[in-house]
Formats: C-alpha cells, sequence, structure tokens
C-alpha cells in the first residue's frame, strides 16, 4: 500500500523503524498535491520548500535518536484561518490577500516544536463563514468522493486534502460545525475539543466564545495523537484550560478493543428523524444498534431547547464576528481599495471601499446581522436572549449527561450536496449545522467518525458523538471503538471505497 | 474673553452650573494593559508593538494583574465599592488610531463605583460623588501632518504611532457637581488636583498633565438659576492642564449662558479647548446614542478579586489626603491660611520633598508658594512643570543658611537654574554669586567707601552709628551685593571705632 494511504500512525512507527524518510513522505504528499489538487482545490497555498526543509530537519533528529515527538516527521495541512509566520494567511477572503503573518498561532508553534512538517494552508469558507467551502474568495473546494459535491465547510480544504490523501493529518477550526460536517461529507474524522481545550492565539478569530482548533485525520487513533501535540494551556489564550491534558491515544488504543460494557449511550431525540435524509437516519441508527453489540446500554434523552440552537447560534456567532472583522480596515495590513472618483477620501471612505470590496456577500450579510443585533434598543431581546438560550442549552445538555456517558446525532442532516445547489438560499446552508451546533454553544466536545455510505447516493454519512466539558476521552474510547467494528464490517477504512481521483498516486 | 460673550460673574448670575469631569490616568504598569509590551514614554513610533497591542489577526488579550490592582486601590482611595465580579467590554467604533476598531474596556460592570472625593475650595468642602472608575485600554496616537493647526482639519497626511495602543488607562467619573455656584470651576480644577495628589500617593501613575498621563474632559450644562432640571451638556476636550480646567470651564459658563440668553439651544456636542486662544470650539457632535454596541469580551474571565485580597489592599492604602494635609499642616506649624495658599498653590507634594532634602517648612513655603508660584503664573505653566526640583530648592535654601548666599543673590541663583545653567553650586559659581565672605576683600571695598564719604564716616566715628546704613549700601553696591551686609556693618564699626 502507498505511503500516501496509511494513518499517521502507522507512518510514525514507520518514521521510528526507519522503514521510511520524512522527506519521502513529504516529497509523497507533495506529489500527490501536485497530481489532484487541480480538481481538489484543497490547497491555497502550498510550501514545499519550507515543508521539506522541516522534513530534513525531522529526519536528521531521528538519525541523532532524538525525535522531536511521536509524530515528528509526520506531514501535515493547516486550515487557512490560522496564523503561520511567512506562509500566506488569507482566511479565504480577498481582504487579506498576501497577508504574511509576522507570528505563528500557538497550534502552529506546537506543530513545529513535535517536528511535523507543514505542507501548506488549506482552502476554507471566507473567514470560516460557511457550510460548504463555497464562500472561499478564492473558489470553492471539491468533495474527492464527487467533484460536483461540496466537500462541507467552513473547512472543507482541510477535510478534502485528508480524503484525497494529499496529507494524512490537517488541522481544521470548528465554530458551528465546521471541522465536524466537513468530516461527515468527505468520510473523515473530525474532532472539536472542549471549548478552551486548544488555543485559539492566532486563530482569527469569527466567534470567540464559541471557536475551537481541533484535529482532521483518517482515524481515530491519529485524532488522539494530534490532539495530544496541539492541545493543552496558553498562558497567551485568556479563555484556554488549565488542566493537564487527558490521555487520548491511550483511551482511542482502549477504545479499538471494542468493548462498551457500561457505558451508557444517549440518543438526542430532537437531533434526527424529520429533516434528516433517509440514509443518513439508516447508517446512524444501525451504529447504534453496534454500539449495542459492543456492550452499550442506549438511552432515549430529549434536549428540548435545541429547537432555539440554530436561531441563538445565528444570532451570538454574526454579532461576535461583526466586532471581530472591524480590524479589517485598510490602515495597518491587508486590502487596501481607494473609492473611485474621490480625490481626497478620509480614513473612513478607505474602509469603506475597502470593506465593500473585500468581503463577500455571507460576510457582509453575517456583519450586518451581528451589528443590528448587538446595536443599542436590540441588545437584550437578540444577543441577550441568545445569551440566555444558551444556558438552558448547557442545562439540557447537564441533564442529559446525567443519564448518559455520551450522547450520539448523525453528524449532519444530509449527505454532500452539489455545489451551487443551496449558495441562493442561506437559511437552507445554516440548517447543515443543526447537530453540530448545540455542542458549540455549550462547549463541550464532539467528535464525527464515518459511519457509512448512504444508500441513495453513495455518499459518506458522518456519526457525532458529544461529550461532557473535560470529556473529550470518552469521544475517543467510544469512537475508538464504533470506528473498530464498522472497519471490520467494511473489511478497511471506509475511504477504501471512494472512487480514486484522475492521476492520484494513492 | 473673546467674541461678545456675556461675562463670566454676568453669566453665573444668572445661571446653575452642572459639572462632571471625567479623567482618563495612564497607570505606571511595566507592561501594557492587555500584554507584554513596554510602556516607556517618548520611544520611536510603533517600537512597543506586538500582535496583541496591533490587533493583528488572531491575536488575544491577557488581563494585567497589576493593572487590576492598581484599579482597586484607586477605587478604594475614592471609597468606591468594589465589584465582586465584573467583566471588560468591547466598546466598537472605527477609527485608524484603534487597532480592533474597538476598544477593551468596561460598560455596566466597571471594577469601582459609588465614592466620593473632598476638595477644599477657600477653605470649603465640596464632596464630589464618583460615579465609577473603570479599566480600559489606551488607543494610538494620531499626528496630523500638513495642516496648519497640527489637527485633523486641514491635514495633507496623518500618521499613526501605536506605541501608546493598549496602555492601561483607569477612566474615573464624577457624578455632576451641583449646587458650587459660582465656584464650580475652582471646585472642578480643585478636583482635579486633588486627585491628581491621591494618585501620586497611590504611585499608581506619574499623573504628568503635559505628558498625557492624566487627561481631564471637562462636562457643563447651564440651568436657569432656581430651575431643578439639567440643562443640555457639552464635553470638552484637550484640556492638559489644572489651569485649564479652571479657565475652559469658565470660558463654557460664558458661552452657554451667552446661546441661552438669546435663545439659543446648545448642542450636545465635543468642544476642543484651546490654550492659546482661550476658547472652545466646536469638535464633533457627540450624542448619547453614540452606538458603540456594548457586549461583554468574549476573549477574557471575568475578574472577581476576593474580598480578602480588597481588604489587605485596603489596609495597605497610604493616609487619606484629608488627613496627611492635616498632619503636615501641623507638622509644618502652617496657619490655616498658610495651608490655603500652599494647597491653592498646588504645592504640598513639593514642600514634603523640599522639607525632606532639609529646608524648614517656612522657607520651603516662602519659595515655593510665594516666589516660585509668581513665576510660573508669569510664564504661563503648572508649579510642577517649572524646570526647578525641590532638592535643588533645598540646596538654594542651605546655601542661604550657611551665609553663601543672601536672600539676593539667592533669587538669582533661582533664576539661573530655572533658565537652564545647571545645578546650584553651578551656577553660584558660573555667575560668581557668591557671598564674599574674605575680610580682606571686604575692609579694601569698605575703605573705598569711607573715602568716598567721609562726612558720614565722621558721624560713625562720633558714635552715630545708625548712619553706617549709608555706608553700608555703598559696600553692597561696590560688592555688587556679593557680601552679607551684617558682616560689613560689623567690619565699617570696627575700623571707625
Amino acid at each position: 500500500m502507498s505511503w500516501l494511504k496509511k494513518s499517521a500512525a502507522e507512518l510514525a512507527d514507520a518514521l521510528a523503524a526507519g522503514e521510511v524518510t520524512s522527506v519521502e513522505l513529504t516529497q509523497a504528499h507533495l506529489d500527490q498535491i501536485a497530481a489532484v489538487d487541480g480538481a481538489v482545490h484543497a490547497f491555497l497555498h502550498v510550501d514545499a520548500e519550507g515543508a521539506l526543509a522541516a522534513a530534513a530537519a525531522s529526519d536528521a533528529r531521528r538519525a541523532a535518536g532524538t525525535p522531536a515527538s511521536a509524530l515528528d516527521g509526520v506531514p501535515i495541512a493547516v486550515k487557512d484561518v490560522l496564523a503561520t509566520e511567512g506562509l500566506p494567511t488569507t482566511c479565504g477572503s480577498k481582504i487579506l490577500e498576501g497577508w504574511i503573518p509576522p507570528y505563528d498561532s500557538t497550534v502552529v508553534a506546537r506543530l513545529k516544536a513535535a517536528g511535523l512538517p507543514i505542507l501548506g494552508k488549506t482552502n476554507m469558507d471566507e473567514f470560516a463563514m460557511g457550510s460548504s467551502t463555497e464562500h472561499s474568495a478564492y473558489g470553492p473546494t471539491h468533495n474527492p468522493w464527487d467533484l460536483d459535491r461540496i466537500p462541507g465547510g467552513s473547512g472543507g480544504g482541510s477535510a478534502a486534502a485528508v480524503a484525497a490523501f494529499e496529507a494524512p493529518l490537517a488541522i481544521g477550526t470548528d465554530t458551528g460545525g465546521s471541522i465536524r460536517q466537513p468530516g461527515a461529507v468527505t468520510g473523515t474524522v473530525g474532532l472539536k475539543p472542549t471549548y478552551g481545550g486548544i488555543s485559539r492565539y492566532g486563530l482569527v478569530a469569527m466567534a470567540n466564545s464559541l471557536d475551537q482548533v481541533g484535529p482532521v485525520t483518517r482515524t481515530v487513533l491519529d485524532s488522539a495523537l494530534l490532539h495530544e501535540v496541539i492541545g493543552g494551556y496558553d498562558p497567551l489564550d485568556s479563555t484556554s484550560i488549565d488542566e493537564p491534558l487527558g490521555a487520548f491515544a491511550d483511551a482511542a488504543r482502549t477504545g479499538a478493543a471494542g468493548d462498551l460494557n457500561g457505558v451508557r449511550v444517549g440518543v438526542i431525540s430532537e437531533l434526527g428523524g424529520e429533516g434528516y435524509q433517509a440514509g443518513v437516519q439508516q447508517r446512524f441508527d444501525e451504529a447504534v444498534a453496534l454500539l449495542v453489540k459492543a456492550g452499550a446500554e442506549i438511552v432515549e434523552v430529549s434536549c428540548p431547547s435545541f429547537v432555539h440552537a440554530l436561531a441563538a447560534y445565528y444570532l451570538i456567532m454574526p454579532s461576535e464576528a461583526s466586532s471581530n472583522l472591524a480590524r479589517f480596515d485598510a490602515m495597518r495590513y491587508g486590502l487596501r481599495v481607494l473609492p473611485e472618483g474621490n480625490p481626497d477620501p478620509s480614513a473612513e471612505d478607505v474602509m469603506r471601499a475597502t470593506r465593500d470590496a473585500g468581503f463577500g456577500d455571507e460576510v457582509k450579510r453575517r456583519i450586518i446581522l451581528g451589528t443590528y443585533a448587538l446595536s443599542s434598543g436590540y441588545y437584550d431581546a437578540y444577543y441577550g436572549q441568545a445569551q440566555k438560550v444558551r444556558t438552558l442549552i448547557s442545562q439540557d445538555f447537564e441533564a442529559a449527561f446525567a443519564q448518559a456517558d455520551v450522547l450520539v446525532s448523525p453528524t449532519a442532516p444530509t449527505t454532500a450536496f452539489k455545489i451551487g445547489e443551496k449558495l441562493d438560499d442561506p437559511l437552507a446552508m445554516y440548517l447543515n449545522d443543526v447537530a453540530t451546533i448545540p455542542a458549540n454553544l455549550a462547549g463541550i466536545p464532539g467528535l464525527s467518525l464515518p459511519a457509512g455510505l448512504a444508500p441513495e447516493d453513495g455518499l459518506p454519512v458522518g456519526f457525532q458523538i458529544l461529550a461532557p466539558a473535560l470529556g473529550d476521552d470518552r469521544l475517543y474510547r467510544v469512537g475508538a471503538a464504533l470506528e473498530a467494528l464498522l472497519e471490520q464490517e467494511w473489511g478497511g477504512g471506509l475511504l477504501d471505497q471512494a472512487p480514486a481521483l484522475d492521476g492520484s498516486k494513492a | 474673553m473673546s467674541e461678545n460673550l456675556i461675562a463670566y460673574d454676568d453669566a453665573i448670575a444668572a445661571f446653575d452650573p452642572a459639572m462632571g469631569l471625567e479623567v482618563h490616568v495612564e497607570l505606571n504598569t511595566n507592561t501594557k494593559m492587555f500584554c507584554g509590551c513596554a510602556v516607556e514614554f517618548g520611544a520611536e513610533p510603533n517600537t512597543q508593538t506586538c500582535p496583541t497591542c496591533l490587533g493583528l489577526p488572531g491575536s488575544l488579550p491577557v488581563i494585567n494583574g497589576k493593572a487590576v490592582e492598581s484599579a482597586i486601590r484607586i477605587g478604594l482611595a475614592l471609597n468606591c465599592e468594589i465589584a465582586e465580579w465584573c467583566r471588560m467590554a468591547r466598546k466598537n467604533y472605527f477609527y485608524p488610531d484603534m487597532p480592533k476598531n474597538f476598544q477593551t474596556s468596561q460598560y455596566d460592570e466597571p471594577i469601582a463605583y459609588d465614592g466620593y472625593l473632598d476638595v477644599e475650595v477657600d477653605g470649603e468642602t465640596f464632596r464630589v460623588e464618583i460615579e465609577r472608575a473603570h479599566m480600559e485600554e489606551d488607543t494610538g496616537k494620531s499626528l496630523h501632518v500638513g495642516g496648519s493647526t497640527g489637527r485633523i482639519q486641514g491635514a495633507d497626511y496623518s500618521l499613526v504611532d501605536y506605541n501608546r495602543a493598549g496602555i492601561p488607562l483607569i477612566e474615573i467619573v464624577t457624578r455632576p457637581i451641583l449646587g458650587a455656584g459660582e465656584k464650580a470651576p475652582a471646585v472642578a480644577k480643585a478636583y482635579v488636583a486633588t486627585l491628581r495628589d491621591l494618585l501620586l500617593g497611590l504611585d499608581v501613575s506619574d499623573v504628568r498633565m503635559e505628558q498625557g498621563s492624566m487627561r481631564c474632559d471637562v462636562n457643563l450644562s447651564l440651568a436657569p438659576k432656581g430651575s431643578d432640571k439639567l440643562g443640555t451638556r457639552t464635553e470638552t476636550k484637550n484640556v492638559n492642564s489644572l489651569r485649564s480646567v479652571e479657565r475652559a470651564a469658565r470660558y463654557e459658563v460664558s458661552r452657554q449662558a451667552t446661546l441661552l440668553t438669546e435663545g439659543t439651544s446648545i448642542l450636545q456636542e465635543t468642544r476642543h479647548w484651546h490654550e492659546d486662544t482661550g476658547v472652545t470650539t466646536s469638535g464633533r457632535e457627540k450624542s448619547d446614542a453614540d452606538d458603540y454596541r456594548y457586549f461583554p469580551e468574549p476573549d477574557l474571565v471575568p475578574v472577581a478579586p476576593s474580598r480578602e485580597w480588597v481588604a489587605e489592599l485596603k489596609a495597605a492604602l497610604p493616609e487619606p489626603l484629608r488627613e496627611k494635609r492635616a498632619r503636615l499642616q501641623a507638622d509644618w506649624g502652617f496657619t490655616d491660611l498658610e495651608m490655603r495658599d500652599v494647597v491653592a498653590s498646588d504645592a504640598v507634594t513639593l514642600i514634603e520633598q523640599t522639607v525632606a532634602a532639609g529646608t524648614t517648612p517656612q522657607a520651603a513655603r516662602k519659595w515655593w508658594v510665594a516666589e516660585l508660584t509668581r513665576r510660573a503664573n508669569e510664564d504661563g505653566v503648572e508649579l510642577t512643570e517649572l524646570p526647578i526640583t525641590p532638592a535643588q530648592v533645598a540646596a538654594i535654601q542651605a546655601l542661604v543658611d550657611s551665609g553663601s548666599l543672601n536672600d539676593k543673590l539667592a533669587r538669582q541663583v533661582f533664576e539661573g537654574v530655572l533658565a537652564g545653567e545647571g545645578e546650584p553650586d553651578a551656577v553660584v559659581a558660573a555667575r560668581g554669586l557668591a557671598v564674599v565672605s574674605d575680610d580682606g576683600a571686604l575692609g579694601e571695598a569698605i575703605d573705598r567707601a569711607i573715602e568716598a564719604n567721609p562726612d558720614v564716616a565722621e558721624k560713625i566715628r562720633d558714635g552715630k552709628h545708625a548712619a553706617a546704613g549709608a555706608l553700608i549700601g555703598a559696600v553692597m553696591k561696590d560688592m555688587k551685593g556679593q557680601a552679607d551686609a551684617g558682616r560689613v556693618r560689623e567690619l565699617i564699626l570696627e575700623k571707625l571705632a
């Protein structure tokens, strides 16, 4: 089997055993990117030189017997919303075209310290606003399963890169499902950690109280390994949690044995049934049955406030985003557009012209919505109310977690839709996040792993597992168990069933 | 007073002023409010910045614990309640000197609130109520180039220096000061002066108005005498000295009274004070409904100072100002009137420091309150802005005490130090001001005087010692004042005995 199809854990073992070098691995992935990314468009920027230099340094460390980490030398792609010193960081927007950050985000700094060569920056919906990556100012990313379909969003680039074997690992971010939903529609694994579990320093903020960085991988164990590299307290992020990291890789390995006796699994009645594609629901139900076979006890739980989650999210998130995006004003960095027909523009004129030209429609939509929601006289009715709904959602989760150790649902209501299909209907687009949003509102961790292909269209379906805050290890345990059982049924990973891309070297 | 404005005294006879003061204090922490950047004044532009205070995409704030402590101490010294739990908030508006286009401040949850500060004007005590004191960050500094006034109007371009962006500020807001009548401007000035002394005593800021580490906005409205409704208020900025506080307030009283008398309503706006011309001009229209879309800062966790910590800080506060002044007055042996003058001249700390350097209180008072205050008024600067230090004053007085200088010569040394000629010793040497104590030189001068005034000398020989005055005068003139008159007299009488 080509190196490209191996998991990161397998690559790490191979590197440790001297069966392959990081330079070879990195070059192989760069070759794959060159071969298929014209069609997939997962990457906005590829840094061949930097990646190979890092790979060479990794090989030197291995030769000296001093690897920087377990994943030293395993290449990775990074969503273009995280600051990378010396590499362009556009957030999928024209307003940051050509911006080269003078600093590394903490996550990137940790990846570098752990020795992972960074292949490049991946495509995304502009400023993480979207569920399809169609709102990127640089063109959409295409789902490797069917190039006419969306790869999910906002982190479609990272998920597609991993699904197309262009990278064994990637970094994503999740504010309302932007790691988990792309994971679901591309047949990959995506995790959003407990809020505060992974540093946001250097993550260009969309909604500060909701955003989290997380791993994008092909296996649950890979996610755990990557989580251990990037996670943990960061003094530069006041919202990061000052607690020791959980033993995630151990939890994944334990779970892989397939024994879930004593584990109570809660099925959230509001997240499923009507509004969910039949095939999605079917695969979900079948997966739940597998958990029972593994010894888990199923309980039905109800979280009645979830019907308000989408509305609360689409008030809180745009409000925070409208403030976060105010800094893009042509004064210090990024795009600067002078207003036409105005020979002597004021600073405000230049700000206006730049923001009008530099932001896409979805971003403008959310800034306007957020500005309105925060405006005097409306704050209590909108933002204030939404925060109260947030409390109700947290309380629903608390009550549910009193009855169950983990909660489960389909990750998204449908499989990957066609590019262009939902672009004219923002609200229809927002509904993609209905199952993922509650976890962001409550700050609890969530994992999506592949549950199979929907019978009606042969496209990947995602299975979501949720745990209480700081219970990320439970996700790894239950996720790994389910993954083991499913892969047993499939005779391998789900991605083995993906159609081969033209020219693919995998 | 320019333009045809009603004189202050007439204005204040017809209207009751309500004044409010907003004072911004730059804290003397080592680093900025939300990042580790240095805060030194006067560094090269944009050299004390980082991703956080530049508001670069992805940057995050981390709150400065020392700033929180200073905020609490200020609140306690102002007799405020200290919040058990409060948050920072975002104040959203666009301006190039604000990197994030929002200021991280506090909105409806200030860390300190409901306090007061007693101030004295002409022996009368006024209690200024403090509505709140809250934490926030400073903005960058704009330099407008090309226009004639240095302001944005008429400028060709603007430069922004972000060194100042992110420096911790405490904003202290008073409740309307009512019932002060014609004394309102003086009360305002006294409030700012007293507040400044209090902050100096806490060592939380160097409160130098001329450097911008303490800034004052003056809010003022007028109501017809006897009315209990508040009028429309204006906010006046660019009030950069204690004297400006009083002058700007008096000007606004006249201006508003003139408009109201004409039947014109007052525009609720921000005005700009011009120290050189003594007027306020219209700035930007300020509406209370300036919509800053405040919401709690989601990148920071709430500030919840424990009651134990607050009690510790309270116990460690320096002596309250009132008590301190009473103690100093007693120590120094000043009368009430003398102490009042000291306070009015803003010389308390200066005298304290001069006494600490070895001078007697009365001597210190003489120099600071009489001599140097006059000089400061002439030069149009604050007493603290004069280029002379308490140590230097003490040194000059020490020279007088030792007989090296007399009073007249001492004044010349003061002149020299103020002119930047150097330390007192250096000025004495360079200008050759020392009293001549060499009896030989004195004797020669006395001989010359006796020779020039034989009849006066004769009278003295005859026992009319009072006549010595004329000879002493002649000798002093000869010695260019550099002689001790007492010693000259002694020597004259010896010679002519």
